[in-house]
């Protein structure tokens, strides 16, 4: 039986210990705000916190994580308004919004370790998501509104 | 217009709107409000509109009724459907907020709620062709204003007054004489039993008292719930009772399944259950591929089932389609006369007479589309009644197919649209829902089927592989004299018919046969080619290697001639004129050709524009480079300057780009420059990186890592937009596809500038670091 505590709740699993974590959140703890997009750790769409470190949960396995606490979108912010979240609307940031949930989770633990990132630094620590509608610009000013107040 | 440089000015974008969710029955039940609209009227398709669009020739036509577009609720909450597919465009925002500004709702006391695929009721809902604003901005507005009308004449009653003396005003209806004031939730019940007014009588706003029209002050619909992982995509959907499954296809298009061997895959823990999906032979439009189904309690197990599965295919007709030998077949076609799709003068004996003749080669693989989420659907079918939840393009088409492939009648088919993670094009074919309905009928129980993304690259409808070629013949003034371009590529017509060889009419329309330049010698050909794997369309489709081919060679006449590329184009395009090709019905993408004429004018305007904003002729450092392209499509006019910037190991950067849109009347300008953003990073990231290949009859790329897309930390440090305000009556016109098609020639003009290296093969790749 692995234990692991989501957005605040302890759940079990004693199913396949390899399960991939993104399977995991979406299909048995019913997440559906952390989203598939390539299963290889290419596109970032699948990012969680895990402690305080953002993670891939595609190429994670549920085994991984085994005793850790994982933050999902879901458990971000109570209402949805941490700061990035915040940020996100007023800059108008989705097209489609897939990839968003993975864009949000990755700005959002950029700023537990940076704070204050440069623009140069954004860039970089977001170059791991990608989303293909294009809405960068947009991410990158919405993440250095974050990081200055919102 | 410029929202980039300051965000802040977007600030207060969030409305407190809920949306609900997509089930056919929570719509009933919507519509069906106690004292909510039941209006009398006859459905009004195909209005005389003020101008003339396509609209009303689409499968179904256009329909103008309140009562099925409209529902007031006693406690004056409005709802209004939304009936075209949201992939990030903003339209199901957009649309709705049509309604509620000519019928003086207000925005926060709005509900948008997804219609399902029901054409009949809604009118054509296949949201593909950059058509939605174009097509429904004025029914919307009759909409709306039939609603308000009758609000008004019910609360004129109920006080006794004429009604031009009471006045709808931000959810109210008011009567300014005597002070008197109902809410919209008040009247909603006498409002219901007011004849719908004749659409001919209706006034509708004067632009100058909108509210959001053209304003850009209101956040999309789903902003809330997409920044905490509420928003429903197709992949969120679950139901009691539901599988998940993962297909193994055909790695060649048109290959077959001879055996396979489940037996490793039943010992994954997880896995349920291993079965054959029927396969249609190809071409077959939409239809599935057929192969082997895993069935499992979650999708990793089904991913990891897939993996462990033993099978043998036998790869068919398409077995030796290999990139490397098509290019040369394409190639070689484009350098003999193919098909004359438009000719005016005589461009071979003009060409024979020229001073100096200009030759441009050009060359674009495949594309796939990537949209983030993979195509994934959800079925539950039982008996001879379907429902599907998925994120499709054209929700009425896939009912029409989902109940075609199971045999059962079209009513008994819903089809309920989710938000989808990205478009482009891919989610116009519906092949992901009717492997749905045919595993969930087999099982009988709700399924999922999940695509991968390898599934998605391998086993989608690409972009075509084009070879362009265009001869530019100039007479001893350095006059362009003579134009010759032939175009060679499988057309998305090969999809739906063996044998296809020549591109179809709206293919010949995107760039080739309406090339809008003042030549007195056109020839425009469109040698054979056949398909070797399943075309679709993508995001802009053949304008994409049109614009790149005729916008490159543009810069090769300004370089060969030692002219500015701007002056060079101008030129080219020459007097403000309607350009009428000489080519019998010219596909105009569905529009009247009195509406949407091509007009010069407007494609001189843009050049003008956005020169003057993005300066050109600017200074920029050395290694950098300016590039200027102009294109019209789906009835737009844009253009695009990009600076670029190459290093001395042949790395590119891309400091700034300028657009500027010409899309006619418009609703949603903040939408408009996010659909243009995003247009410049879907052109770069063609442009550096796009190709799909094939060998051995397999595509040779699998993910994100050998087919790439641009990320963050290569995206334009700045992309600006300029919207041009339309005239009194200009119509509206396309804005999802349109930018994209000027992208890369404008990039590829201003790598020349910087480097003096004409790229004339995309993707650029490593060209630039020899």
């Amino acid at each position: 039986m692995i234990k692991v505590k989501i957005n605040g709740q302890e759940q079990s699993w004693d199913g396949d210990p390899d399960l991939p974590l993104l399977w995991f959140l979406r299909d048995e703890a019913g997440l559906t705000g952390t989203k598939f997009g390539c299963g290889q750790a290419l596109c970032g769409s699948c990012t969680v916190i895990v402690d305080k470190e953002a993670v891939r949960s595609c190429i994670t396995s549920i085994n991984d994580v085994a005793g850790r606490e994982v933050t999902t979108i879901e458990g971000l912010h109570p209402n949805g308004d941490h700061p990035v979240q915040k940020a996100w609307r007023q800059v108008n940031v989705p097209q489609c919004g897939f990839c968003q949930a993975g864009q949000i989770m990755q700005a959002a633990a950029l700023l537990m370790d940076n704070p204050k990132p440069s623009h140069d630094q954004i860039r970089e620590a977001m170059s791991g998501n990608i989303c293909r509608c294009g809405c960068y610009q947009r991410i990158e000013n919405a993440v250095h509104l974050a990081s200055t107040g919102v | 217009m410029n929202f980039i440089d300051n965000p802040g000015k977007l600030r207060g974008f969030e409305k407190h709107v809920k949306i609900e969710k997509v089930s056919r029955r929570s719509i009933l039940k919507g519509l069906g409000i106690t004292g909510g609209f039941v209006l009398a009227a006859p459905v009004m398709t195909r209005q005389a509109f003020a101008y003339e669009t396509g609209a009303g020739k689409m499968p179904h036509g256009v329909v103008v009724d309140p009562r099925v577009f409209v529902s007031v609720a006693p406690d004056g909450i409005v709802t209004i459907v939304g009936h075209r597919s949201e992939m990030g465009t903003g339209v199901r925002t957009s649309l709705p907020l049509i309604v509620a500004e000519e019928m003086e709702a207000d925005w926060s006391r709005v509900k948008v709620q997804q219609a399902h695929g029901d054409e009949v009721k809604f009118g054509n809902q296949d949201t593909d062709g950059s058509r939605s604003t174009r097509h429904y901005l004025l029914p919307m507005r009759q909409i709306g204003a039939s609603a308000r009308t009758m609000l008004e004449q019910a609360a004129a009653k109920r006080w006794g007054v004429p009604a031009t003396e009471v006045k709808a005003v931000n959810h109210e209806v008011v009567h300014s004489a005597s002070g008197r004031k109902l809410g919209f939730g008040e009247l909603a019940a006498d409002a219901a039993k007011e004849s719908v007014p004749a659409i001919e009588g209706l006034k509708l706003k004067d632009a100058k008292d909108f509210r959001y029209l053209t304003k850009g002050q209101i956040g999309i619909v789903d902003l809330h719930d997409i920044t905490t992982g509420k928003a429903r995509y197709g992949a969120d959907v679950r139901l009691p009772g539901m599988k998940y499954a993962v297909i193994a296809r055909p790695p060649v298009t048109g290959g077959k399944l001879v055996s396979f061997d489940p037996d490793a895959a039943l010992k994954v823990p997880g896995v349920e259950k291993v079965m054959k999906v029927q396969g249609w032979p190809w071409p077959s439009k939409f239809q599935p591929l057929g192969g082997v189904a895993v069935i499992a309690r979650n999708t990793g197990a089904a991913i990891k089932g897939r993996n462990a599965l033993k099978l043998v295919w036998d790869d068919g007709a398409n077995a030796k389609y290999d990139s490397v030998a098509f290019r040369k077949e394409l190639e070689e076609a484009s350098r003999k006369p193919g098909l004359v799709v438009r000719q005016e003068g005589d461009a071979d004996a003009a060409l024979k007479g020229a001073d100096k003749v200009i030759v441009g080669e050009y060359y674009i693989p495949h594309l796939a589309h990537v949209s983030m989420e993979p195509p994934v659907a959800v079925a539950d079918v039982k008996g001879d009644k379907a429902e599907i939840w998925a994120p499709v393009q054209s929700p009425g088409g896939t009912r029409d197919d989902v109940a075609k492939t199971l045999g059962i009648p079209e009513g008994n088919v819903t089809v309920n649209v989710t938000l989808l993670g990205g478009g482009f094009g891919r989610k116009s074919k519906c092949d992901f829902a009717l492997e749905a309905a045919l595993l969930s009928k087999e099982l009988g129980t709700p399924v999922k089927v999940q695509w991968t993304r390898e599934d998605d690259i391998r086993n989608g409808f690409l972009h075509t592989v084009s070879a362009e070629r265009i001869e530019a013949g100039l007479d001893k003034s350095g006059k362009v004299i003579a134009w010759r371009h032939r175009s060679v590529a499988p057309s998305i017509a090969s999809t739906f018919a063996a044998g296809t060889v020549h591109q179809a009419p709206f293919e010949v329309g995107m760039g080739l046969a309406d090339m809008p330049f003042e030549i007195a010698n056109i020839s425009c050909e469109n040698p054979e080619a056949a398909a070797h794997t399943r075309i679709g369309w993508f995001r802009s489709v053949s304008n994409i290697p049109r614009a790149f081919a005729v916008q490159s060679m543009v810069g090769e006449i300004a370089q060969a001639t030692g002219r500015d590329q701007k002056d060079m184009l101008l030129e080219l395009i020459g007097s403000p004129r309607i350009v009428k090709p000489n080519v019998k019905d010219l596909w105009n993408y569905g529009e009247p050709q009195d509406s949407y004429p091509i007009d010069t004018a407007r494609l001189r305007k843009v050049v003008e524009l956005v020169a003057e904003k993005g300066q050109w002729g600017r200074q920029v450092p050395k290694g950098h480079g300016l590039g200027i392209a102009v294109h019209r499509s789906f009835v737009s006019y844009i253009a695009t300057i990009v600076e670029v910037a190459v290093d001395d190991k042949g790395k590119l950067t891309v400091p700034r780009v300028d657009t500027a849109i010409d899309c006619g009347t418009y609703v949603n300008p903040e939408r408009i420059a996010s659909q243009i953003e995003g247009a410049a990073i879907m052109g770069l990231s063609l442009a550096k990186y796009g190709e799909i290949s094939f060998k051995d009859g397999k595509v040779q790329q699998k993910n994100f890592d050998d087919f790439q897309v641009v990320r963050i930390d290569e995206s334009p440090v700045v992309t600006n937009v300029y919207i041009v305000p339309p005239g009194p009556d200009t119509p509206p016109s396309g804005v999802g596809e349109p930018g994209v098609p000027p992208f890369a020639p404008a990039l590829i003009n201003a790598i020349f500038a910087a480097t003096g290296k004409r790229i004339r093969s995309l993707p650029i790749g490593k060209q630039l670091e020899a």
